[in-house]
């Protein structure tokens, strides 16, 4: 029943989204008005009959409708609820379905949203989005089909896989990731539109850039809830490895980013047109080369499933996709008009810093790519296995990270067009100034690893930069305004949050840049066996192993090592670090135990228990700083949402040149 | 933006040296190679210096652990080869003799030195097999 039901909602969204993409081409071309509302009402029967879909999964999964393949494939009737409806995305079937559960939540926002905005270039917009619903909506009806009737019916199904139902995180990570990746498709499409529109007033980029903020805030957090799934799961104690599924979001993010900035050279100076829909169009591109690394099993990892057919027609649907980005730009660039130009540029300029941003990030996305893929291609080549080792990633990531970060700084600090010799130095003093205490009170203090104060040397620059940036409007407002200081912060905020998001962004970057530095250059470690009332001591941490205990829970068995924890002399409490044992995985998975600080993390993994529990094997870890990892990048992430929300005196004027210093 | 076609074509080449210093610079220098006993001995000296993940059986007889040390001691074997292998830290849990186990290390001293050992595992998922016993190791059952 709910197979058959499953697959008329399916074939629903293939029709829907071929007919409004159809529509959506022909009423683009002609103008037409009731061809755009069919297209839009396609669009809007697209995403209400795949998120059906995906809720009709939930409760056959829920229920446990094992003659449904897909929860015959995951399901089993000892799995926890809350694990039971997170499996919609822990195994290939599935996560194709979502994948377009959350394309259909896109469409129709857009649908909706945007109904009597962007005239011109909607139908299009919508025509190529749907276009890409095309493809996904043909997955799902055929190679990746979940609906697919099971006969004989089996009685009870094997659970998802056991590292996907060993953290509570597993409910986060995946959506925000999918929310992420899956929404570049909506900037994606509306450049495409632009593109094919034409002649387009200066401000077609405005709407473009808010659109690609809101996926580029839920990738961000999604890459790092990524880092702490794997940070307290996979209980090697870090929480980044270059791993070719960790660099397949990294990569899109990347050139996300660079399009962020560069859109804002677009909208001020009319320039970078081209350059910024080539970041653009590569985003998009490099979420599915990201899909395709992790989904097609080229890479072994807990990403690829199973085996499947999805690999090839991936990468056809990729090279279809990129001789349409490539074609599309050379064919109709020309078209693209930008903000009449002002005046000349000096050299040390916003623009300039931009510009440079956007190499760094260009070369950072490259670097990444090409050590992501050469592997694939040598295997290919000439049939040797091997990888990429952490080396090479970190040798480059340092020091374009660094150079990112001091560019952070230096941009906001200087003025669109470009300041002459003199202002510019007086901007950068106080800057400069910062970035040279901090590191030296660091060094006075015992840090003497120079990529660590080297790193905390350009944070401290870019955090002068951007807090007086914060700073200097409020009280600029109350010194012309008389305001108090609170109603300043709050006029200024509102009026221009904008302006105010990408600060706070740029806070979490600095946040951020801190954390990795301390985390990556201070981590303690040490390899520990312990008898029963044995301690060792870490970071001014003394653990006493109390003894193992075995614990049953209906769908795993576990062993757990127990200690107490005094942290200088005082009892902080327990820390029960566990090996998971799930009847259908021959190895067990570890729940590390991690007892988290401000100033950083005691991490205990249980390495193995003897028999009988007379003694305990750990690896223990002092991570300095690492909670200060999250909270940057839910503060960068943050930022980024505040900076996307519309401004509505902005949505009236027409679009001329805004007050300088307006935003950024 | 004037001298635009300066400043893009400034850009490029920055990005396209910078790229190709990356690329052939040290791309070579940072590769982890995935080899066989069989394949590590014909590597001969090309294998000195190079990180290596090294994957075979635990051969029978020749796991040396000391707890108060940390120091454990193995053999590797595809069944032609043989590596010695010394290695710091606890065993994993299941590792065990003739369990298939992935070393990442470098050769020293004529041994296999390495602080990673991973118990091999097929990531694809299965159903146990008919009669086939879920690999759990409980307490009370091995207690002394």
């Amino acid at each position: 029943m709910i197979s058959i039901l499953g697959r008329t909602l399916v074939l629903a969204a293939l029709a829907f989204a071929a007919a409004g993409a159809v529509t959506g081409f022909a009423a683009g071309a002609s103008h037409s008005p009731r061809g755009y509302a069919v297209t839009r009402a396609c669009a809007v029967g697209f995403g209400v009959s795949s998120i059906l879909a995906n809720l009709l999964m939930i409760y056959a999964l829920v229920t446990h409708d094992f003659s449904v393949h897909y929860v015959a494939e995951v399901g089993s009737r000892a799995t926890p609820l809350y694990y039971t409806i997170i499996s919609l995305w822990a195994s290939l079937n599935g996560s194709i379905l979502f994948w377009a559960g959350v394309l259909g939540l896109y469409v129709v926002a857009l649908a909706v949203g945007y109904a009597n905005k962007h005239r011109e270039y909607m139908p299009y917009t919508l025509a190529v989005l749907q276009s890409v619903c095309v493809f996904f909506a043909l997955l799902v009806a055929s190679i990746a089909n979940p609906f697919a009737p099971v006969s004989p019916v089996p009685l009870d199904g094997p659970g998802p896989n056991p590292l996907l139902q060993n953290h509570w995180l597993m409910a986060f990570h995946p959506p925000t990731l999918y929310i992420g990746y899956v929404g570049m498709v909506v900037p994606f499409a509306m450049g495409c539109g632009a593109l094919l529109a034409g002649r387009l007033e200066a401000g077609w980029i405005a709407p473009l850039r808010r659109w690609t903020l809101v996926p580029w805030a839920f990738l961000t957090v999604a890459i790092m809830l990524g880092g702490w799934w794997s940070y307290e799961v996979l209980g090697w104690g870090g929480y980044w490895a270059w791993d070719p599924v960790e660099n397949a979001s990294f990569m899109p993010w990347l050139a996300c980013t660079a399009f962020l900035h560069s859109a804002m050279v677009v909208e001020r100076r009319g320039t970078l047109k081209t350059w910024s829909l080539v970041l653009l169009l590569s985003t998009f591109l490099l979420t599915l080369v990201g899909t395709f690394m992790t989904r097609s099993g080229v890479f072994n990892s807990v990403h690829s499933f199973t085996q499947s057919d999805i690999g090839p027609v991936f990468l056809g649907f990729i090279a279809v996709c990129l001789v349409w980005s490539v074609g599309l730009l050379a064919l109709r660039e020309h078209t693209l008009v930008g903000a009449p130009s002002r005046g000349s540029v000096k050299p040390v300029s916003r623009e300039t810093m931009i510009l440079a941003q956007n190499v760094a990030f260009t070369v950072f996305t490259l670097m990444v790519l090409l050590g992501t893929i050469y592997p694939l291609m040598k295997e290919a080549y000439d049939g040797t296995r091997l990888s990429v080792g952490e080396p090479f990633f970190e040798k480059w990531a340092l020091p374009l990270g660094t150079v990112i970060v001091f560019l952070m700084g230096v941009g906001p600090a200087l003025p669109w067009g470009g300041a002459d010799g003199a202002a510019g130095t007086r901007r950068l003093a106080a800057p400069v100034a910062g970035g040279l205490l901090v590191p030296a009170i660091a060094y006075a203090t015992g840090l003497h690893g120079p990529a660590s104060l080297l790193a905390l040397g350009v944070s401290a620059f870019a955090l002068v930069s951007a807090v007086r940036e914060l700073v200097e409007p409020v009280l600029a407002r109350r010194a012309a305004k008389g305001e108090s200081l609170g109603q300043a912060t709050v006029k200024v905020i509102t009026r221009t949050h904008r302006r105010v998001g990408a600060h706070i962004a740029h806070l979490g970057v600095i946040m951020t840049t801190v954390a990795l530095a301390l985390s990556a250059g201070y981590q303690q470690s040490v390899d520990v066996t312990v008898k029963k009332g044995d301690t060792f001591e870490l970071a001014g941490f003394v653990a006493t192993f109390t003894g193992a205990v075995e614990i049953q829970e209906p769908h795993r068995s576990a062993v757990g090592a127990e200690f107490t924890l005094t942290r200088d002399g005082a009892s902080v409490g327990t820390s029960s670090p566990r090996l998971n044992y799930y009847p259908r995985m021959r190895e067990p998975v570890g729940t590390p135990a991690v007892y988290s600080t401000p100033s950083g993390d005691l991490y205990l993994s249980l390495m193995q228990v003897a028999p009988g529990g007379a003694s305990a094997s750990v690896r223990v870890l002092w991570t300095p700083a690492v909670v200060w990892l999250w909270v940057g990048v839910v503060i960068m992430s943050l930022g980024g949402l505040l900076s996307a929300v519309p401004s509505p005196r902005r949505r009236a004027a027409p679009v001329v040149a805004p007050a300088p210093g307006a935003a950024t | 933006m004037t001298g635009r076609p300066l400043a893009a074509i400034a850009a490029v080449a920055v990005a396209g040296a910078a790229l190709a210093w990356i690329g052939m610079g040290d791309l070579g220098e940072n590769l982890v190679y995935y080899w066989s006993p069989s394949e590590l001995v014909a590597a001969g000296a090309k294998a000195h210096g190079a990180t290596i993940r090294l994957g075979g059986q635990v051969e029978a007889g020749t796991v040396d652990w000391n707890p108060d040390t940390n120091q454990l001691k193995f053999v590797v074997t595809d069944g032609q080869e043989h590596i010695k292998v010394a290695s710091v830290g606890a065993p994993p849990q299941m590792f065990r003799e003739g369990i298939g186990v992935v070393v990442e290390g470098t050769i020293k001293d004529g041994q296999f030195a390495t602080d990673r050992v991973m118990v091999k595992h097929s990531n694809e998922y299965r159903a146990p097999e008919d009669g086939e016993k879920p690999d759990i190791v409980t307490l009370s059952e091995d207690g002394p």
